[in-house]
Formats: C-alpha cells, structure tokens, sequence
C-alpha cells in the first residue's frame, strides 16, 4: 500500500477496534455471571461464530470449488477422529494441492 | 543408590520448576504451531492484496485475528471508507467480547487491572478455548504464559509468509488457503460429535449463513453482518431450547476434559 500515513490511519482503527472488543468486558466483568441464558448463550456462540465463517465461504476460498470440497470432507474426516489443529489444516491443504493438480 | 537419589532430586527440581507460567508457556506451543499455517497463509493473502511485507507483520502484531484481518486488508487496499474498516472488525470480532465475558468468569485474584489490559490483547478464539481446558482458576503468570507462545506463531508465521508469498507457485497459495477454515472445522467438529445441542447450534448456524448467501434480499446483507446474525439467532435458539447446566460452562468446550470442578450450584 503506497499511501503510508492512510495505512496507519487504517491500522490504528482496525487495531483499535478489535482490542476495545477484547478489553473492555475482560477488565469491567469482574463479578459472576448468574443468568443461565447468558451462560448457555455465552457455551454456544463460539461454534455458532466459526460455523457461520466457514460454511459457505470455505467453498470459495480455493481456486476452484471441487478442490475446496474435497479439502472440506478430509478437513472433516481428520476433525471426526479428533486430530490436532495443525494435522488438519494441513491435511485439507495437501488434499486441495493434489485435487488441483489433475483438475487445473 | 547415589544416582537414582540425584535422579528423584532432578525430577523434583523439574516439577518444582513448571511453575504456571511454564506450565501456560507449554500449553501455548500447539496453539503456536496451529497459527503458524494460518499466519504463513495469511502473509501470502496480504502481500497478494498488495500490503507491503512490513505492513502485512505490522497488521498482525496489531490484531491477532484471523477472520477480521482478512477482511481488514481488502478494505485497506481497495481505500474503502474508513467506517467500513470499523464496522467490520466490530461486527466479525463481536465474538471475543463474548469470549472476554466467560474468560473474565474464569481467572484468580491474582490477575490485576494492568494484567487484563495486556492478556485481553491475545485473547484469540484458541487461547480462550485452551484457557477454558484448565479446571483450576487461572493465575495471571498462567495466562502471561498462554499467550506468549501464540503471538510470536502468528507474527513469525506472518513474516515468513509475507516473505515467501513472492516465491510460491499459485498452486501452494490456493491450497494453503483453504487451511484457516479447516482449523475452524478441527475446532468445531468434535464436540458437535459429542453434544447434541451443539451440533444443532452448527447446524442452524450454516443453515442461515447459507440463506443468508444464496437467498436474494438477504445476501444483500454485508458478509460479517450476516455472519453475526446467524451466530447471534443460533446461539440464542439453542441457549432457550437447550439451556446447559452451569457447569459447562467452566469446561467450556467439550474438547476439554469434563472436570467440572467449581460451581454445580446454581442448577435449577
């Protein structure tokens, strides 16, 4: 990005704004969360959040949309048997690799 | 004689030594080899945006997230306005305030005003889940720990990615960004195995954003507002429908070992 002084305005504010959402709750809750909606709400939200990111998006995130299928069903299947973060990330990558090579 | 006696004191000295920073330093280093793909990606998707390779480490030492700095750099580098770049690291990032509300349920005394400022700057979706494993009250030498290991991943994997994204064939670029959402899933998919409430919450949720993509009038809804409305609806359906017990929610994940320890009361 050519304009530097814009880039730090940009990065100031993106900075800016994902550290409020962080900071402010983590310093101001300090008491006990009694309300058993807010408890399951807050067990809830994190899957709800990266299911929403990922599905349909993922489909799209490749050069082509067979090879992310596929990347997806081994992403899957490793998830399925409980591999770590790292073996599946790396197995749908290597799956999208080979996919791509009779495809593209 | 002698040396099974030298050994017993090596072995003491060793458990003395893992202290809770050590033992949150240790916890923090497969979240650290995690991002390490993720960050690399990252990179590549950056400088392919047409960020410099020092303003692509720059944008992740700042923000260590994910889905918002992917969203972030487009809008950098189209010059879109700067609202737009506020309201979408607002909307995609909303989450971790949630995630700072039920971390904020989880530490000790010990973890002061000043301890708080810096810890909630590294608390990424991992971290908090790794967090939430531990069934004992977390000291701020245990968190200081935790995150250590997972900021320089992410800044280190960023760098080395920045750099070599030059190098890549297109074919390794496109395969490696894949990897982001296939963590999401490895971070999913096995307590939606185990617990049925949330597969339905994984299920309601990819049900929306899938309307909210393909439906016309819907998918006119930004993609991170979207995202968000359909957290939001699935969390809050579910949290009616299906509300936990208190106790699950200390363990939050069920990745982690079900050791509900502290607080059974309050179920009615």
């Amino acid at each position: 990005m050519q304009d530097i002084t814009s880039f730090f305005i940009y990065l100031a504010i993106m900075g800016g704004v994902t550290y409020m959402i962080r900071m402010i709750p983590f310093v101001l809750c300090k008491e006990k969360i009694k309300s058993r909606f807010l408890n399951s709400f807050l067990y809830y939200i994190p899957y709800a959040v990266l299911t929403a990111m990922t599905i349909p998006a993922i489909f799209y995130s490749t050069a082509s949309v067979y090879s992310a299928l596929a990347g997806m069903v081994v992403a899957c299947i490793l998830s399925y048997f409980e591999k770590h973060l790292l073996p599946v990330a790396a197995g749908a990558c290597l799956t999208v690799f080979v996919v791509e090579l009779f495809l593209l | 004689m002698r040396i099974s006696l030298l050994n017993e004191v090596i072995v003491t000295n060793k458990q003395a030594k893992n202290t809770p920073f050590i033992q949150g330093f240790k916890d923090g280093i497969p979240i650290c080899l995690g991002y390490f793909s993720v960050a690399f990606a990252f990179g590549i998707f950056s400088v392919g945006q047409g960020l410099y390779v020092w303003q692509t480490i720059l944008v992740s030492m700042a923000n260590i997230t994910s889905a918002g700095q992917l969203a972030g750099v487009p809008i950098m580098t189209m010059g879109l306005p700067l609202v737009n770049m506020a309201l979408s690291q607002f909307v995609i990032n909303l989450r971790y305030a949630l995630m700072s509300i039920s971390l904020s349920q989880k530490v000790d005394s010990s973890v002061r005003t000043i301890d708080r400022l810096i810890i909630s700057f590294v608390n990424t979706d991992e971290v908090f889940a790794v967090a939430f494993s531990q069934k004992q009250k977390l000291s701020r030498y245990y968190l200081y720990g935790l995150i250590l290991m997972p900021y320089i991943g992410w800044s280190g994997g960023t760098t080395l990615g920045a750099l070599a994204g030059n190098i890549l064939p297109v074919r390794v670029i496109s395969a490696l960004s894949i990897a982001l959402y296939a963590m999401f899933i490895a971070i999913v998919l096995p307590p939606a195995k185990k617990n049925r409430a949330v597969l339905f919450v994984v299920i309601i949720a990819a049900g929306l954003s899938i309307m909210f993509r393909y439906l016309p009038l819907l998918n006119q809804v930004s993609g991170s507002i979207a995202c968000l409305i359909c957290a939001v609806a699935a969390s809050a359906i579910m949290a009616i429908l299906s509300p936990i017990r208190i106790a699950e929610a200390d363990t939050n994940s069920d990745r982690t070992n079900h050791t509900s320890s502290t607080s059974t009361k309050g179920v009615n």
